[in-house]
Formats: C-alpha cells, structure tokens, sequence
C-alpha cells in the first residue's frame, strides 16, 4: 500500500518555503508600481482621515518652559556645503532678504531685521522625526499667514513651497553628509533617510532604481537643492511660522539658520531649514520631481500629519 | 447562551459513536480571523522596520538619548558587536540585535534582522507603506469582527465565562497546565482562560496597541490630546506601542502552540471550513453499550 508522505514533515516543508519566498516576495511585490501604489492608500487614508478630525485652527499642544529639551537633536543637513550660503554665515544673514512670490499679487523681499518688525508668535512644541524621537524646544518667529497676507494670493494659489539653500546631491555628494534638509538623520547607525544609502546596505540601485530614484549613473548630477510645500490649510494655521529664534537664541545654522519652518502638527521631514524663497503655486508637479520635496521625492508621503 | 449546536450526520457508525461534527466557526469569523493574522504579520514586520529607523525607546514627552529605557546598536569593533541595552545593563546580541547581516551578507548597523523586517532591507519609507496600509486593513478588519460578534451574540457565546465556568476557575488552570484539553460537551465552547485571554487580547491589548499608535502621530495629538494624558507622552506611547507588540507576539506563539497540541487538523479546518470535531468524552469507568469500532 501507497502511504501518502508524511503530512506533518510536509506541511512543516511547505511552511518554511512558503515563509522563505514570501519574505523575498513581499520586497518584490513592494518594488511593483501597482502594489507601491495600492500600499500608498493607507497614507492617502491617513490625510482624508486626519484632516476630518483637525479644524483649520486645532492647535498642538505646547509645553512649559521647563519641557524644552536640554539637547535638541540637528538632523538632516546640520551645515550646509553651499558656497553661497557660508558666505552668508559668515556675514550673519546681514544681506539675507527673503524671498515671497509666485501667484501673488505684491511679490516682496524682506530682511531679517525687517521680518523681526512683524508680528510675533512664540511657541513650546514637541518635534517628532518620522525616525521616531521627539524633542521639546521653543521657536519664536512670523506667521506665515502674515507674510502671505502682504503678498495676496492670486485666486489660483494652491500650494506654497518653501526654496531652500541647502544642496542635497551632487557630484562631490560623498564628501557631503548627504543627508537631507528638514529632517534626517545624520547617516549613521541609521541611515534611513540618506537618499544614497551609504554601505553593505544599499542594494536598491542595482540596475533597477524604484521609482523616483534619480538615475545615478546618467551623466553628471545635477546639484538638487532642498524643497518642501505645503497645503493652504497648514499655510494659515496660526503655530505655522517662520522661525528666526531658537529656545530665546537666535536659530542656529545646525537647526535652519537664518529661517526655518515651524509646521506644528507634521512630522520634522516636511519642517523645511535654511528658508530662501518661498514661492506661492497652483501645482509642484513640475518642481524637482514632481512628489512636492526632497523627501516626497525619495518615496515620503507629501501628508507629514503620522 | 445558544443552547442548539449544528450537526450532520457522520460519514460512518463508528464515529457516530465517538464524534460529533460541530459548526463551530461562522464565515465572518474564519475571514476576519485570517485577514487580522495578515495584518499582524505585516504590521509586526514592518512595525520593526519602523522602530530600526531609531532602535531605541524612551519613557515621557520626549527621548533622552543618553538614558534610553532600552536600545539597539552596533559597537566599534571589528567586527562590529551588535548591543542591546536595557535599562543600562548591556547584552551582546551579536547577529540578531543590533548588528546583523545585511543583504551582502557583511555585517550591517541595524535594531532587527532583515529577515524580521518588512521590507528586508532598511527602507523607512516602505516600512511606513506597508504599516499604514495594513493598520486600515487590520482596524477595517476588526470593527467587522467586533460588530459581526455583538449583533450575532457569536461575541458573548465565545468570550464571556459562564458562572458554572468562573466556579471552577482553579479546576481550568490545573487542566491547562497539565495540557489536558476539554473532550465532549465541554470542548463545545472556549475553556475560561481562554474565554479570559481572547477578551484581554480583543478589548484590552488591541485597541490599546491602536491608540499607542496614534499618539505618536503630531495631528492626532492635535486632534485628541487625551491620548497623550493617557499614554504620559509621545515617547512613553512609543515604548507601550513596542510591548504591547511584543505581548501579543506572545499570544500569538501560545495560540498557535496549543492548536498544535490540541489537535491541529481539527483546529484548522474547524478555521477554514467551520467545521470542528468534538471527540466523545472519554469517562473513567467502560461504557455500557459496545463500540462497535473496527479497524
């Protein structure tokens, strides 16, 4: 009599190939567009969902003078490469005009010691890097809704984006810490938001970069320079301000000197550092690589609010 | 209480006599049962992907990265240690924790193993993907269950001891413990400890495993700060998001390690098709009428 094989060592064999070429899998199903794209309605669901239970005006909780952080972490670029800016550094911003324009009806510049002449707001807030942690500091700056009510948005005003001076990539990008503007970490033990994942573990670019990867082996790099945007929503939201001071000193280079956004309510990633121009838009599909910032770029989600 | 089990007749007399089919599990319960062992395995691999993003966790507001409560990393050496440290006392975990091969198979500076995490490698972003997508599923996934359960009395028939099931709580550890799992009538319904453990799991761990996860979110501490309040900190519901995984990995393993034991085949169909088998109690003294048995 046939005995059928051993159910048991079977099935035992059965699981441990299934549970091998399921992880393999899973990373090969995670690299296809339609799944990349079915997984990214979780994120999609999070916004729609998030933005029903905040108000234009729901605030974040602040803190008490005795929560500011002793040590605040820098993250992302902490001094960035640029000629143009350490020039600036060197002059402490005594030349620096910022920049308001795009679809607005009264384009400005505007210096620091201007900017410093508008209303003020002063906030403790809890920042909180995708990566995980969180530090309590206190940002003294301009709302932004007071700079973009001297510019008057055109009618088709959408988005604002914020130009920033620090290079991200370019061809000596590995003698930079290449990591990015707003918020990252500063490479080591975890390199997560490198945008070239330095060592053993960089194993995305062969031959098959994901989408939105730049193509690192055509031709030169071009420099790409941090950028973010963010919605009208978040724009007037009275604790989104620009910020010149830092726990009542004036805001470090490590932490976005001269101007920093302050967007209360979203992750550090989109908290874009080292503000230059701030430029009102209909559309970023056309700015960088179309996803609205150097981190939405490398595969973040553009809403920050988890 | 339902008092009326479904039975069909038994392919043969001899089983008739020893077994009776029992339809233990309706359809909503079998999917929903498997779509949320889905959601646990990819939120769990992917919640680790997560965490090696920062492998270190904190009590409070906000994290004191010198004095973590526990913490991952890779040591100078080479090759490098992997060194877990919790609560200041440091362990080599060399391979698994904090050092581990990488997809080149040279060490490589991360919390978890690439073959724990979802995507293998470390890749945040898809991390993220893949955990908020399957969070959705899972939560979608448990209101069904939870709602199925309420309106069908399927949820107080399953998980709510009965008195005469309180009384003998001290006579239900004992069996446990010693592995002797329910036969007949009383292997028609959960034992208490497990009645106990499914109500601590499904009321209790899961949806305190939610709001942790929500706390860590800077709109959600916007919209409800009392999730804060409850949690004493973003950092603190970091740490509880972290063992509350690490508890329900737990259930999970002595879930599946008493299907095993009590009878695997029966507990798997009884899962995918509904139907379960309830063996005849076996009594101390012989039967009166013959069993009519044969080889």
């Amino acid at each position: 009599m046939i005995r059928p094989p051993n159910r048991r060592a079977l099935l035992m064999g059965a699981s441990a190939t299934a549970a091998a070429a399921m992880l393999g899998g899973c990373d090969r199903l995670g690299e296809m567009g339609w799944f990349k794209r079915t997984l990214a309605t979780g994120e999609d669901a999070n916004k729609f969902v998030q933005r029903l239970l905040l108000t234009e005006r729901t605030l974040t909780p602040e803190y008490a003078e005795a929560d500011i952080s002793p040590f605040f972490k820098p993250n992302g670029t902490e001094d960035p490469p640029d000629k143009a800016y350490k020039a600036m550094v060197r002059r402490k911003f005594a030349g620096f005009q910022l920049e308001v324009g795009g679809l607005v009806e009264k384009p400005f510049k505007i210096s620091l010691a201007d900017l410093r002449k508008l209303p003020v707001r002063t906030q403790i807030t809890r920042h909180d890097c995708v990566e995980g942690w969180s530090c309590i500091g206190k940002w003294t700056g301009v709302p932004l809704s007071e700079l973009l009510q001297r510019a008057v948005l055109k009618p088709s005003a959408r988005y604002v984006v914020f130009h920033c001076a620090d290079t991200m990539d370019q061809g000596e990008a590995s003698n930079i810490d290449a990591t990015g503007g707003a918020e990252a970490p500063v490479a080591n033990p975890n390199p997560n938001m490198t945008k070239k994942v330095a060592g053993s573990e960089s194993v995305k670019g062969a031959g098959d970069p994901p989408d939105g990867a730049l193509a690192e082996d055509a031709g030169p790099p071009e420099p790409v320079r941090f950028y973010e945007s963010i919605d009208l929503v978040d724009t007037y939201h009275p604790q989104t301000i620009l910020a010149y001071e830092m726990n009542g000193k004036t805001l470090p280079v490590a932490h976005g000197a001269p101007l920093r956004l302050r967007l209360e309510r979203n992750l550090g990633y989109k908290q874009a550092k080292y503000v230059m121009r701030i430029e009102v838009v209909e559309s970023f599909t056309d700015i960088g690589e179309g996803k609205g910032g150097y981190w939405e770029d490398q595969g973040y989600a553009w809403y920050g609010g988890i | 209480m339902p008092r009326t089990y479904l039975t069909r007749s038994a392919p043969d007399v001899g089983e008739i006599e020893h077994r009776r089919w029992m339809f233990r599990h309706p359809l909503v319960i079998r999917i929903t049962h498997w779509v949320n062992a889905l959601c646990l395995l990819v939120l769990l691999m992917s919640g680790l992907q997560i965490f090696n993003a920062h492998p270190a966790l904190y009590w409070g507001k906000v994290s004191t990265f010198d004095t973590p409560l526990m913490s991952m990393a890779s040591s100078e050496d080479d090759p490098p240690k992997g060194v877990t440290t919790i609560l200041g006392h440091a362990f080599d975990t060399t391979g698994f924790l904090g050092s581990s091969a990488g997809a080149d198979g040279q060490p490589a500076d991360r919390g978890f193993p690439s073959w724990l995490t979802l995507p293998s490698e470390q890749d945040l972003t898809g991390g993220r993907s893949w955990h908020f997508f399957f969070a959705w599923a899972f939560v979608l996934n448990g209101f069904t269950y939870l709602l199925y359960g309420l309106l069908s009395g399927q949820l107080r028939f399953r998980l709510i001891p009965s008195r005469d099931q309180i009384r003998h709580f001290g006579a239900s550890i004992q069996e446990h413990l010693t592995l002797r799992f329910p036969q007949g009538d009383e292997a028609k319904r959960y034992n208490v400890i497990q009645k106990l453990t499914y109500v601590a799991v499904i009321l209790v761990l899961l949806p305190v495993q939610v709001l942790a996860g929500l706390a860590m979110s800077p709109a959600m501490d916007a919209a409800a700060p009392f999730l804060l309040t409850m949690f004493g900190g973003r950092q603190s519901a970091r740490t509880v998001h972290f063992v509350v995984a690490n508890l329900l990995v737990l259930f999970v393993v002595v879930h599946v390690a008493l299907v095993l034991l009590s009878g695997v085949w029966n507990n798997i169909r009884g899962m995918v098709t509904g139907w379960f088998v309830i063996e005849r109690k076996v009594e101390p003294t012989p039967s009166p009428e013959p069993t009519g048995r044969s080889a």
